[in-house]
């Protein structure tokens, strides 16, 4: 198998209707099951709650009262980001978790142990384990439909096109045109998420068009890989260390004086 | 439209990428408001007096496109000198009847006309103005009306209806509806500047308009609006029926509907129509298409009674069942109480959370001898004998309850072929993708088999009454091991063959002499050169922006209706930028885009001699080919009951007083005031409260096909209200936690979502405060809750009998509603303090 180009998510909120097709297209493709306690959270039409192990896409739902502009309700479709530093595969004790040939991040679940190590690295909160069966799961791009030359699940459900897939270089061009044409009409707090290669996870395969800043929806604002200042820390604990069996060391030469 | 129609509303993201402007007016900021560039609350139920404000507003300031309103509608029309407006009558037109409580429109008629016919009244009486069909009312032919093409004199239409409605001024508007009059202007702008020759603007709607006691004449407004600007007939213009689910448009064309036959034909009465000859008399129109409704139904009656069906015996039309009475919905349901009707289909429809006061035809099904339901799964419909509400308040029992249930699986339609025809009136053809699992079975197969085992039971008999049955045209080709009758059989069927048994390239080769079959005039063409044209799915990328070769479009593949309205009288497009058909003056033929809607060779010069029949009697400037007088009726003087004009009267429960008219109602609303549907007093301090029911993306109408799976439940697990952060405080109700709401008829509870999407409107002096409510709740399936549609009336609109669901009265009440006999005590016990507040209201 050689690799291909990047493949990847453009997800433009500002188009999205909050149809949650993707969060069942999702699951009906990838049979995930159902995961939902069946009781209103009361969190506006959001009643998925967050990503998890059992969901894959989750629409957010956010309702702004503006002083000066009215009333806002923002919709947005969030999914893994396959970071090019994805701190889930560098911290996976198994190989479970691997880079595809489209440079997406997938867990291959005969493989996974469920020792849960890449649950705290994930700094999106997206990868979980099933309490039920222990192992870990995430969105896997639809690596299958993706072999076949078929779009992922949701990208094909989106009715507006809110969810776009392909290379990520395409992306990022129709992204940015993207902002550019909502400026011209106005829309001053159109930005882009996660499309800088040089950020905190080296660059997302799966990035954001936004309405406002990413906390309001629930990201974080700047995300960086748990695993990003590993080898610093490495080197500072092995300084650490070699500076305490030095001292060690003095000590006992001093000693013997 | 995000909310109900997701795909569809792909299309509104597009045209608004491509520069659109996005208007969105509904009581709540729901998902569509979301991605429109404006959301207009207002107050439910008072659509008339925003969009007779528009029309006020075209009118006023002289913004109607007026080369297109003196030669395309009816505006230059004298009425006669008898009519008498609402203005003049306090809310009544001219002709009303207080003892029928209905109209007789001889006044409303065009000046020196007459009534073309006494058929006509009798037949609004039985069957609703809806029985019209496309066609509208009868005109007299020979006579043509006396225009004012100034539009200057008094009785003109142009005039009444500036007069009519001088008084919807934006104030008012601000009044009535709630909405701030700078927010209704920059509406009102928006849509004149957007019309014209250069710019076209489009209203779509969903069942929220129609599912109110004044709906008809909601959407009426709305045609005024769009004749006025002209936008009727052009690309990019129009009113779009988003239609309540898949098909619904193709089942008003082959009718699910009491009152009508296929191709909205009306039913035959009983006593009026004894003979075919008598039935067309009265439904043939001098002009228009409708002209030719003989060779519609004789065909159709060769298509159903085959070779039985001949000249010598009125091609069978003594077969047809007649009208004796109003057989809507509602009737039946009273009749099913007062044990009048003994049994019920139901096929795919929930009766039992989705009608409106769903209790009471929970209780009337409790009287039935059978009822079959035909469904993907158990619904409340089937399962009320033993688990409706009114089991447990006690005023049901299941061992009373006498009815035999037969709950028989039904195949989805991904288990069988057939077609689905969309708001465009686009056939779409649908392939069996697998086949139906056990005893599940197509509509088809039950229908053809229940057919055949009947007339096996039959074949013997010499009673006349049994004649209709064996004398069907019963033979459709089955196939595979169940004997599935042949879906594209029936569609060829439909579509119509000749004297040489080949399929007709369409309706203007029906004949009325019994050569030609065919199942439905206007789908006549759908199998044209024995071609399945639905079945087509040639790319967008390969044809033609629009699209001909993609499925097929009733009539004739025709994708804009009375598209001769997009050309100017003398046949030039309007502008460069609208262009669609137009005159080919050396062709001597109309050319385009699409194909259009008059005789193809018909000149725009064209002046009818006097002996001209059907079309050929409407003159080249026509575009309102299916009208008697070819134009485009801002005012309509006959075929519709409750009067010839749009009028604001108050929802059938309203806290607010009507402020143009000393009627607060529409005066030819249908009730039904008995036990168990009883209205709220209106104005009520009881009931303070305006509620609003609705879908929501993740349902699907009352739940059968949605509450049964996971994936769709859990995003939607609960019922829930929907309330402002103001009445949340004014009535102690907590986000997340229960309210319960009461009418006359039910109460129910729901979880609470506080939100300031839903927020209260000032409307004249005081503050209405609007709960929304979602219906698609019921006892089965994952997701359980209470019906929203138990607390509503069933209270009617007078010309198609829909039921009121969109504007009605409640009261509110923090936490769970009560168990057992205590919760018909909860309903009773605010009726009767409504009931006093009356008296002591009335009394002082």
């Amino acid at each position: 198998m050689t690799a291909g180009p990047r493949m990847g998510f453009f997800t433009d909120t500002s188009v999205c209707i909050g149809c949650k097709a993707c969060e069942v297209a999702c699951k009906e493709w990838n049979l995930v099951p159902e995961d939902g306690p069946l009781r209103l959270t009361g969190d506006s039409y959001d009643n998925t709650g967050a990503l998890g192990a059992s969901t894959w896409r989750h629409v957010a739902f956010v309702e702004q009262q503006r002083d000066d502009q009215g009333l806002r309700w923002l919709m947005s479709s969030d999914v893994c980001k396959h970071c090019s530093s994805a701190a889930c595969l560098e911290v996976c004790p198994t190989g479970a978790l691997f880079r595809t040939e489209f440079s997406t991040v997938v867990v291959q679940a005969d493989i996974c142990n469920g020792c849960g190590y890449c649950v705290p690295a994930c700094p999106f909160g997206v990868i979980d384990r099933r309490e039920d069966d222990g192992r870990a799961f995430k969105c896997t791009l639809c690596y299958d439909r993706l072999r076949d030359d078929l779009q992922p699940a949701c990208a094909t459900a989106c009715p507006t096109d809110s969810i776009q897939f392909g290379e990520l270089g395409e992306l990022r061009e129709r992204a940015r045109e993207r902002v550019a044409a909502l400026h011209d009409a106005g829309v001053a707090e159109a930005r882009l998420y996660l499309d800088d290669e040089d950020d905190g996870i080296g660059g997302a395969g799966a990035f954001f068009l936004l309405l406002d800043e990413p906390e309001v929806y629930g990201l974080p604002p700047d995300p960086v890989s748990t695993t990003r200042d590993l080898p610093t820390l490495w080197r500072a604990a092995a300084l650490a260390a070699g500076t305490l069996l030095a001292a060690v060391a003095v000590s006992f030469v001093e000693g013997r004086r | 439209m995000a909310e109900c129609h997701p795909v569809g509303f792909q299309w509104v993201v597009e045209a608004k990428a491509r520069g659109a402007k996005v208007i969105h007016v509904d009581p709540r900021f729901t998902r569509t408001s979301a991605l429109a560039d404006l959301h207009v609350p207002i107050r439910a139920g008072s659509d008339i007096a925003f969009l007779g404000g528009i029309v006020n507003h075209i009118l006023a300031n002289g913004r109607e496109f007026r080369e297109y309103v003196v030669s395309y509608t009816n505006a230059p029309v004298i009425v006669d000198e008898a009519f008498q407006d609402t203005e003049d009558l306090d809310g009544l037109f001219s002709g009303f009847d207080p003892e029928t409580g209905s109209y007789d429109p001889r006044s409303w008629q065009y000046d020196g006309m007459g009534m073309a016919s006494n058929a006509g009244s009798r037949q609004r009486r039985i069957a609703g103005g809806e029985a019209h069909g496309s066609g509208g009312a009868k005109l007299s032919h020979g006579s043509p009306p006396r225009t004012d093409p100034t539009l200057e004199h008094p009785r003109c239409v142009f005039q009444l209806l500036k007069r009519h409605f001088a008084r919807y001024t934006p104030e008012l508007v601000e009044q009535v509806c709630g909405v701030p009059r700078e927010q209704f202007l920059e509406v009102a702008e928006a849509l004149c500047q957007n019309s014209g020759r250069e710019r076209t603007s489009a209203f779509a709607y969903a069942v929220g308009w129609t599912h109110h006691a004044n709906g008809v004449q909601f959407i009426r407004t709305a045609a005024i609006v769009q004749l006025l600007l002209g936008n009727m007939g052009r690309p990019g213009g129009g009113i779009m029926a988003l239609r309540g689910h898949a098909s619904i448009q193709g089942s008003t064309d082959i009718p699910t509907l009491y009152n009508l036959l296929p191709g909205y034909l009306p039913m035959p009465i009983a006593g009026t129509h004894g003979s075919l000859q008598e039935y067309l008399d009265d439904v043939r129109l001098p002009a228009g298409f409708w002209g030719r409704s003989d060779s519609y139904m004789v065909s159709l009656l060769k298509a159903w009674f085959g070779d039985r069906a001949t000249a010598g015996n009125d091609f069978c039309f003594d077969h047809l069942p007649k009208l004796t009475g109003d057989h809507s919905i509602f009737p039946t349901v009273m009749a099913m109480l007062d044990g009048t009707c003994k049994g019920f289909f139901v096929p795919g429809e929930n009766p039992a959370v989705g009608s409106p006061n769903a209790g009471l035809h929970r209780k009337a099904m409790a009287k039935l001898d059978w009822l079959v339901v035909r469904e993907l799964v158990e619904t409340e419909t089937a399962s009320f004998w033993y688990n409706a509400p009114e089991i447990e308040t006690g005023e049901l029992r299941t061992e009373d309850i006498g009815t035999e249930v037969f709950l028989l699986p039904a195949a989805a339609h991904t288990e069988k072929d057939g077609t689905f025809t969309n708001t465009q009136r686009l056939l779409q053809w649908h392939h069996k993708a697998v086949e139906p699992v056990g005893d599940q079975r197509s509509e088809l197969w039950f229908y053809y088999h229940l057919g055949r085992r009947i007339r096996e039971k039959l074949a013997t008999s010499a009673e006349a009454r049994d004649r209709p049955l064996l004398d069907l045209a019963w033979d459709y080709p089955t196939e595979g091991p169940h004997a599935e009758p042949s879906a594209a059989a029936v569609l060829r069927e439909i579509g119509g063959v000749g004297p040489d048994g080949r399929a007709l390239p369409g309706y203007l080769e029906l004949k009325a002499d019994g050569s030609t079959a065919c199942g439905c005039w206007i789908y006549s063409g759908v199998y044209a050169d024995e071609v399945n044209q639905a079945d087509r799915r040639k790319p967008g990328s390969e044809q033609s922006w629009v699209a001909p070769e993609w499925g097929w479009a009733w009539p004739y593949n025709r994708r804009i209706l009375y598209n001769r309205a997009s050309a100017d009288p003398e046949g030039r497009p309007w502008s460069e930028r609208k262009r669609y058909v137009w005159w080919d003056q050396e062709q001597g033929r109309w050319t385009g885009h699409d194909n259009p809607d008059f005789g193809a060779a018909t000149a725009p010069g064209y002046d009818p001699p006097d002996d001209a029949e059907a079309e050929r009697a409407l003159d080249g400037t026509s575009p309102f080919v299916m009208q008697a007088d070819g134009k485009g009726w801002l005012f309509v003087p006959n075929g519709l009951d409750d009067g010839p004009l749009p009028t604001h009267y108050e929802p059938p429960e309203s806290p607010v007083a009507n402020p143009l008219y000393g009627r607060q109602t529409n005066p030819l609303m249908e009730t039904y005031d008995r036990p168990g549907n009883r209205m709220n007093p209106a104005l009520s301090p009881v009931y303070p409260f305006v509620f609003t029911t609705y879908r929501l993306t993740e349902h699907h109408t009352a739940g059968g096909m949605s509450r049964t799976l996971g994936y769709l439940s859990e995003l939607q697990p609960e019922m829930f209200c929907e309330v402002s952060p103001e009445l949340a405080r004014l009535r102690g109700l907590v986000n997340g936690g229960w309210a319960t709401i009461v009418t006359s008829r039910a109460a129910i509870e729901a979880r609470v979502l506080v939100t300031g999407r839903l927020r209260p409107l000032r409307v004249g002096g005081q503050v209405v405060h609007q709960v929304g409510l979602p219906y698609h709740w019921g006892r089965n399936g994952l997701a359980t809750g209470d019906g929203a549609n138990d607390l509503l009336p069933i209270v009617g609109d007078p010309n198609v009998h829909i039921m009121e669901s969109k504007a009605n009265t409640c009261d509110v009440l923090p936490g769970r509603r009560p168990r057992g006999p205590a919760l018909v005590e909860l309903v009773e016990g605010h009726r009767a303090r409504a009931l006093a507040e009356q008296e002591r209201e009335g009394s002082r």
